[in-house]
């Protein structure tokens, strides 16, 4: 792979994060926090969300079959279907068709002239580089989208799915519109600039040849291309030039009209939080519109032979194509792991709620044509997996995506997975030799050193602990921070995580193991009067058993002081970390040791409790994928996070006196965790805080930046402090700080400067203030 | 179609920014006349006894087209949940008039108007069934946020007027 550096890595993300992350950040969080609010306020949404992937998933299943439909309803109308195998084949056939509508419809001055075209918006045609295929063909080309005409004036390339121009400001557009268009009055505001755009781009429509057009869906049985816009540039293509071509990737079939709504009603939505957009545009071309001859002005408009009622296929003068570009599809629709890409309506709402594209927009966070979450998808299924790994690793897998997303598209997993594929075809030079006592994992060779540390954490976690405290001292030195860097990746700026030479397990044992425990809980139960008939068996994550034993010894406590007995056996890890290095197999290994050693606790009727919210995460959604049905379902359905299993207690009788308590409307800043907040677990940390006695504020940032390994790379060092930034600004001002994830408060220690422990800290029983 | 449906439809408008009047039939050349910009384009109304003021060109050239300020159109139907207009793609040309001139005048009949995207994809399916399948829904004004800031009127129509014909 012809790859970046690390440090031409960081240094590409230092200047997006100077020159692109400002404007990207102000539109792409706006349209994000527009979409929560729409989302919020549509009681339909999970059934919308529910049809609407099941009705992607039906055409792709019957793709071969529509895509014969189409033809046959396209041809009754009065036009023609071309299925292009590839870019080049679409593009020729485009050409194909300019060159002779141009050739047809001329007189002999104007045969003369180039071949014109106006477009409106397609992320399709970016794909295959149609503009450039045309061009060559000397044929001209013009954007009509102001969007995607400012990056045509300016010769750049779309940051974002759905606003291609988000990376400039309006500053940025009028000194290139300035320099270029050289005004008699310097453009200053957006009305001025968008007022000269649709006079300058309204005279190319009404002179140009052929009409180019995407379309976010294609209505099979009836032939109907459906555009989604708010300019209305869309429109104007369609229905000026005699000759429209729509081009659009295979998967946007859909079989009927009535399978179009929950998508019409969805999209706007998930885009940009408006209810519907401005112009949903439902053609069945050629249509009966009469053609527009600007070049006969006074002739009037319906002064053609006019639509034959009788055969229904629309305006004699009308010509229509519509190109389905395969480029890949194909093969995507028989992948088990990429299939799922093709449902998506490309509404960029994964970008817009993902913290680093927030950061660095599409030009960091994307491929060759693609950004955001999904493009790791597309860019692998469509120009392949070197595409795809320039920037799959932007993705930290925080799953703010997974509900933003209109058709439900695991897009962490297909993250996960393509991350798997990369690191499987890697010739990475070896330092294998440095982590290979401590990787007993089941990835070949080629894997990048710093994942397989990252990867094996937990191994390398418990030798760490083992020869605590020299193996902290050593860390911390200065040559070996430097060949850390070097070798593994991990950037010296970042504080390493202190490990504690007793473990949570080794703590628990030495307190009297269960049986203390048992007496300490009936103890409590006695003295509160409650009777909660349960056992717990608190998960010791890597973390908490040997870096931040602390949060694991309140759980405990709080447990035990509300009349629950705890046990704390030595258990696998969760494959969370193999999971975010993309190391699928041995996270799959680590899913089954763990589920064997909880096989006979679950069967014992005892309740799971974990702490660190990333591995209740990989239990509830991951493990689906990794272990049969009854078995995930068992794990699941008795596995909690703490916080929401002593909300479960309190509202089961529990006394929270036996807590510490705040002193009633105590303010407290608390920060979810990304993954916590998809489970949909903030609330009940919330319920549990205010039922104790705080005032808890929660944090509306995307992320606190760290996810896990991501902030401890040399490459990424810079933008997980940019997003950790917006974080801290929300919480910097609260006394009283806490966080539910382990990397989300190490994150915020660092950029706060004082402690963040997590909420059970507070709520534990002999709680002194910090 | 109830009251509260207009209504509805209505509200949806003014969120949008976009004016709407209740006009019976018979007064509603005469409101057309007064909301129309001159120059006005227009294709026929095909509501009984409502006819296009003489001020509103038919069966424009382009050059008429080109200059228009507004252009009048029938609607097919109307969704009052999103303050949205059916445009559908007629041999008159409703689709280039109601899409290129400065200021759109749609007309609908209250009849017409029906409550949410559901009900309106059944009136699109009934349309698509009589050959009538070429539609837009257009919803308030044309709109970009790619110059740097909100602006409307973009490619299409800065301006949207709805008379409902209260008796149609």
């Amino acid at each position: 792979m012809a790859q970046r550096t690390r440090s031409e890595r960081a240094e590409r993300i230092r200047h997006l994060l100077e020159t692109e992350g400002p404007a990207i950040h102000a539109q792409a969080s706006a349209s994000n926090d527009r979409r929560k609010e729409t989302y919020g306020g549509t009681d339909d949404l999970e059934a919308l969300r529910a049809d609407a992937r099941t009705i992607k998933e039906d055409a792709i299943e019957r793709l071969p079959e529509l895509i014969e439909t189409v033809r046959a309803a396209v041809e009754a109308n009065g036009g023609t279907v071309y299925v292009a195998d590839d870019a080049a084949d679409a593009n020729a056939y485009v050409a194909d068709v300019v060159e002779s509508e141009a050739a047809s419809g001329a007189d002999i001055d104007a045969a003369a002239a180039e071949p014109s075209v106006v477009k409106s918006k397609s992320m399709t045609t970016e794909e295959i580089d149609l503009n450039d295929g045309l061009e060559e063909a000397g044929i001209d080309v013009t954007e009509t989208d102001l969007g995607e005409w400012v990056l045509q004036v300016a010769d750049d390339t779309p940051s974002h799915i759905v606003g291609p121009a988000m990376h400039l400001d309006r500053g940025q557009i009028a000194d290139l519109f300035n320099e270029r268009f050289d005004p008699d009055e310097p453009f200053e505001t957006a009305e001025e600039l968008t007022r000269f755009a649709r006079d300058h781009l309204g005279e190319i429509i009404t002179e140009a040849d052929v009409g180019i057009t995407g379309a976010n869906f294609v209505v099979a049985e009836s032939g109907t291309i459906t555009l989604i816009t708010n300019e209305g540039n869309a429109r104007k293509c369609a229905v000026t030039p005699d000759t429209h071509v729509a081009i659009a990737g295979v998967e946007k079939l859909i079989p009927t009209l009535s399978d179009l709504e929950p998508f019409v009603d969805l999209i706007a939505k998930s885009a940009t939080g408006q209810p519907i957009s401005q112009y949903v545009t439902m053609l069945s071309p050629p249509t009966d519109s009469p053609t527009l001859d600007f070049e006969s002005p006074d002739e009037p408009i319906t002064g053609g032979d006019g639509p034959d009622a009788a055969d229904g296929t629309g305006d004699p003068d009308r010509d229509f194509h519509l190109v389905l570009l395969d480029n890949g599809r194909t093969d995507m629709r028989e992948d088990d792991q990429l299939r799922e890409t093709l449902y998506c309506i490309r509404c960029g709402a994964c970008s817009n709620s993902c913290a680093n594209f927030q950061s660095v927009g599409g030009h960091g966070f994307g491929g060759e044509t693609y950004s955001g979450g999904i493009a790791t998808g597309w860019e692998a299924g469509v120009h392949g997996q070197d595409s795809a790994a320039e920037f799959n690793d932007l993705c930290t897998g925080c799953t703010n995506c997974v509900d933003a997303c209109p058709v439900k598209i695991d897009i962490p997993w297909i993250n996960t997975v393509v991350r798997d594929r990369i690191n499987r075809s890697g010739d990475t030079e070896s330092y294998d030799f440095l982590v290979d006592g401590l990787t007993p994992d089941e990835e070949g060779s080629g894997l990048d050193p710093g994942k397989r540390f990252f990867g094996n954490i937990g191994t390398v976690a418990k030798a760490a602990s083992t020869t605590a405290p020299v193996s902290n001292w050593l860390a911390d030195a200065g040559p070996v921070r430097a060949a850390l860097e070097h070798t593994l990746g991990i950037d010296r700026r970042r504080d390493l995580p202190t490990f504690r030479r007793e473990s949570l397990v080794d703590w628990f044992e030495e307190r009297g193991g269960e049986a203390a425990s048992s007496q300490r809980a009936a103890r409590a139960a006695r003295a509160g009067g409650g009777e909660i008939d349960r056992e717990v068996v608190l998960y010791p994550d890597v973390y908490t058993n040997y870096v931040d034993t602390e949060r694991g010894k309140a759980a405990v406590r709080t447990l035990e002081a509300l009349g629950v007995p705890v046990r704390v056996p030595d258990l696998p890890e969760s494959g969370r970390a193999a999971l975010s290095q993309g190391m699928i197999a041995t996270a799959d290994r680590q899913a089954s040791r763990l589920f064997g050693a909880l096989a006979e606790v679950l069967d014992a009727g005892r309740d799971v409790v974990v702490i660190e919210p990333s591995d209740l995460a990989a239990m509830h959604r991951e493990y689906e994928r990794l272990l049969p049905e009854r078995s995930f379902d068992r794990l699941r359905e008795s596995s909690y996070e703490i916080c929401e299993y002593i909300y479960g207690l309190l509202e089961n009788g529990a006394e929270p006196s036996a807590l510490s308590t705040g002193a009633g409307a105590e303010p407290v800043a608390y920060h979810s965790h990304c993954q916590q907040r998809t489970l949909d677990l903030e609330a009940p940390t919330v319920a549990v805080l205010e039922r104790c006695g705080y005032a808890p504020e929660t944090s509306d940032a995307e992320c606190c930046g760290m996810a896990g390994s991501f902030g401890y790379k040399q490459e990424y060092y810079d933008l997980s402090m940019d997003v950790g930034e917006r974080l801290a600004t929300q919480v910097e001002d609260a006394e009283t700080v806490v966080a539910s994830g382990t990397s989300c408060g190490d994150q915020l220690e660092a950029l706060l400067e004082r402690e963040v422990p997590h909420p059970i800290e507070l709520l534990a029983p002999g709680h002194s203030r910090r | 179609m109830t009251v509260d449906t207009i209504g509805r439809f209505e509200r949806a408008l003014e969120g949008l920014e976009v004016g709407v009047e209740r006009v019976a039939a018979a007064e509603a050349s005469e409101r057309i006349d007064a909301v129309a910009d001159a120059p006005a384009v227009g294709a026929a109304l095909p509501y009984e006894d409502v006819s296009l003021p003489k001020a509103v060109t038919t069966e424009p050239t382009t050059a008429e087209l080109e200059a228009a300020r507004t252009g009048v159109t029938p609607v097919g139907f109307a969704i009052a949940e999103y303050g949205s207009v059916a445009v559908e793609s007629t041999a008159d040309g409703a689709e280039p008039i109601a899409v290129y001139p400065d200021r759109h005048v749609a007309v609908v009949a209250e009849s017409d108007v029906v409550p949410n995207l559901s009900a309106g994809f059944d009136r699109l399916a009934d349309g698509f069934e009589a050959g009538r399948d070429s539609v837009v829904f257009a919803t308030g004004r044309s709109a970009t946020a790619d110059m740097g800031d909100l602006v409307h009127g973009v490619h299409g129509p800065g301006e949207v007027h709805v008379i409902v014909l209260e008796d149609r």
